[in-house]
């Protein structure tokens, strides 16, 4: 066996770590957990689930209506997180909407906008390295309405290939892409295709679920129209997720779902709706959890989104480091190896170990990995991948964990007798 | 599952009985796990009411390959009655104790399939009879 390295750490994330109470448990083989899936949801910092604790134990009520105290506590604090999570992304508070999840907030404007503005003759762009979250609702779309799917390629390395992208745009009303591919980590360039797509007279939807908990997000700077994500990939709970769209168009959309809180009058035959953000949030919203996304938000401020961003690349340059010494023994590194190129995220296979196999023998050894198509089949189809094994890091993994990943393949090696 | 995958399973998974197709098919059924994307497909020859060949092909992991594997050596000559009413406990003995929970439909996918083909009609998942 190959004896760890032992890379130096940063002594931040270190401390960082120290936040986070599930890192601080053993698995059940007493194992350290070693958790490298964030992609597919992060864990969460004390202070999130105290924020949790907090509103059930002492001001839990309904919110925009009550004329008691602790109902005023809770609105003021359910609007106060929305005023958080949309300074986060510098927006203003009126053009943050709370979804669900980054599959609802899509959902919202397939449903609201794109089903009301498209027609035979226009178009939808969106990419190769979708999540089937910003695919099938926008099929669902070109089927009920007449539009055309278009798709910007991928290249073998996972990159988007933009050659064509004029020619793409021709005829376009929508661009929907993700910020980052949750198989490869591919950064997608938002400053070439927002540009473009603008100046072809198409809006642009970004889904952010991979993109806002790693890199800096700025709705204004990148002229994105809609900007989709969720809380529970950034240190939020689950079951709450946001929608920033351009003031002007979520004004002009219609209602996507209607109910209570969406309303400023109702009369038996007709209804005046209520002004933003609120037209598009019926029925009591998940009040605790837009809470406990306001105090996610509030700690990765403090930490700084700078310094995410640089860590995640540290951690993945030391990754590709040590993943490519297991390329002799058969191991293959999918999409860019260029850590400028990606974020958080490494897609691999090693020998003829099936990815299923593979993350069940790392998880003898208390190390999480997500093995399977990562809600990507048509990239998986494309690629010719069957499954591929994923190893994706946040604030809390250290150098350490890619050492137990490497330990750990040379477990899997040892126990298929490569 | 430390010890899960034995020597025996590492052979059925790199070699295959019984793999590829059958010339006369009889009866057949195919199907894949959701959860992971495991393909298994099973063609049987029948003759006289007893399966007199069978071939199978699929692709995933070394618990679903091996088990399918080991279960097209166990049920050559089996009345194809008997082949329907198999349950998982032929599968356990197959593969050992020790698989997880999650790993279980990796397990089964093969005699699901297998099933199916015997009674002409998608069979439910063994592991929960």
């Amino acid at each position: 066996m190959t004896p760890s390295l032992h890379h130096d750490v940063d002594p931040k994330a270190t401390r960082l770590a120290a936040d986070f109470p599930i890192l601080q448990h053993p698995t059940s083989r007493g194992k350290r957990l070693v958790y490298l899936d964030s992609a597919a949801t992060s864990q969460k910092p004390q202070a999130v689930i105290d924020a949790l604790v907090e509103y059930y134990t002492r001001y839990n009520a309904n919110i925009h209506r009550g004329v008691y105290e602790i109902a005023a506590r809770a609105t003021d604090a359910f609007e106060g997180a929305r005023a958080k999570v949309a300074a986060f992304v510098n927006a203003e508070a009126p053009e943050l909407i709370w979804t669900r999840n980054t599959t609802e907030a899509i959902n919202l404007v397939a449903y609201s906008w794109a089903a009301n503005n498209l027609g035979p003759g226009d178009a939808i762009l969106t990419t190769e390295l979708e999540h089937h979250s910003d695919l099938v609702p926008w099929q669902l779309v070109a089927e009920n309405t007449g539009a055309q799917l278009r798709f910007i390629p991928v290249d073998e390395r996972g990159l988007l290939v933009l050659d064509d992208l004029d020619r793409l745009l021709e005829g376009c009303k929508l661009v929907a892409t993700s910020h980052v591919s949750n198989t490869l980590g591919t950064i997608v360039p938002l400053d070439v295709i927002i540009p473009g797509a603008h100046a072809a007279g198409a809006l642009v939807l970004v889904d952010g679920a991979q993109g806002a908990p790693h890199l800096p997000v700025d709705v204004k700077a990148l002229d994105v129209d809609f900007y989709a994500f969720s809380g529970h990939k950034m240190l939020g709970p689950t079951g709450i997720g946001a929608l920033y769209g351009k003031r002007a168009l979520l004004e002009a959309m219609p209602p996507f779902l209607a109910g209570g809180d969406m309303i400023r009058k109702v009369e038996y035959e007709k209804t005046t709706f209520n002004e933003l953000p609120w037209k598009f949030e019926a029925g009591t919203s998940n009040i605790a959890d837009a809470i406990g996304f306001g105090a996610a938000v509030d700690y990765l401020r403090d930490v700084g989104m700078d310094w995410v961003r640089a860590h995640e690349r540290r951690l993945c340059t030391y990754a590709l480091e040590r993943l490519s010494a297991f390329e002799p023994r058969g191991l293959a590194i999918y999409g860019p190896r260029d850590p400028d190129l990606i974020s958080g995220a490494i897609s691999f296979n090693f020998a003829d170990i099936h990815a299923h196999d593979l993350a069940s023998i790392l998880d003898i050894e208390g190390i999480c990995v997500r093995a399977g198509h990562h809600c990507t089949m048509p990239l998986m189809n494309k690629m010719g991948w069957v499954a591929t094994a994923r190893a994706s890091f946040y604030i809390y993994n250290t150098e350490a964990d890619v050492d137990a990943l490497a330990d750990g393949l040379e477990k899997a090696a040892a126990v298929f007798k490569l | 599952m430390d010890d899960f995958y034995r020597d025996y399973i590492l052979d059925h998974y790199r070699n295959p009985r019984n793999y590829g197709h059958l010339d006369r098919v009889d009866a057949k059924a195919e199907d894949l796990n959701p959860l992971c994307g495991d393909t298994i497909s099973m063609e049987l020859q029948v003759d006289d009411g007893k399966v007199s060949d069978v071939r199978f092909s699929g692709k995933g992991c070394a618990i679903s390959q091996a088990s399918a594997s080991m279960l097209t050596e166990e049920i050559k000559g089996m009345k194809l009655e008997d082949v329907a009413r198999l349950d998982k406990a032929v599968v356990l003995d197959n593969v050992g104790i020790g698989i997880s929970p999650t790993r279980m439909k990796c397990a089964m996918l093969g005699l699901r399939v297998l099933k199916s083909a015997a009674i002409g009609e998608i069979a439910g998942w063994p592991d929960e009879d």
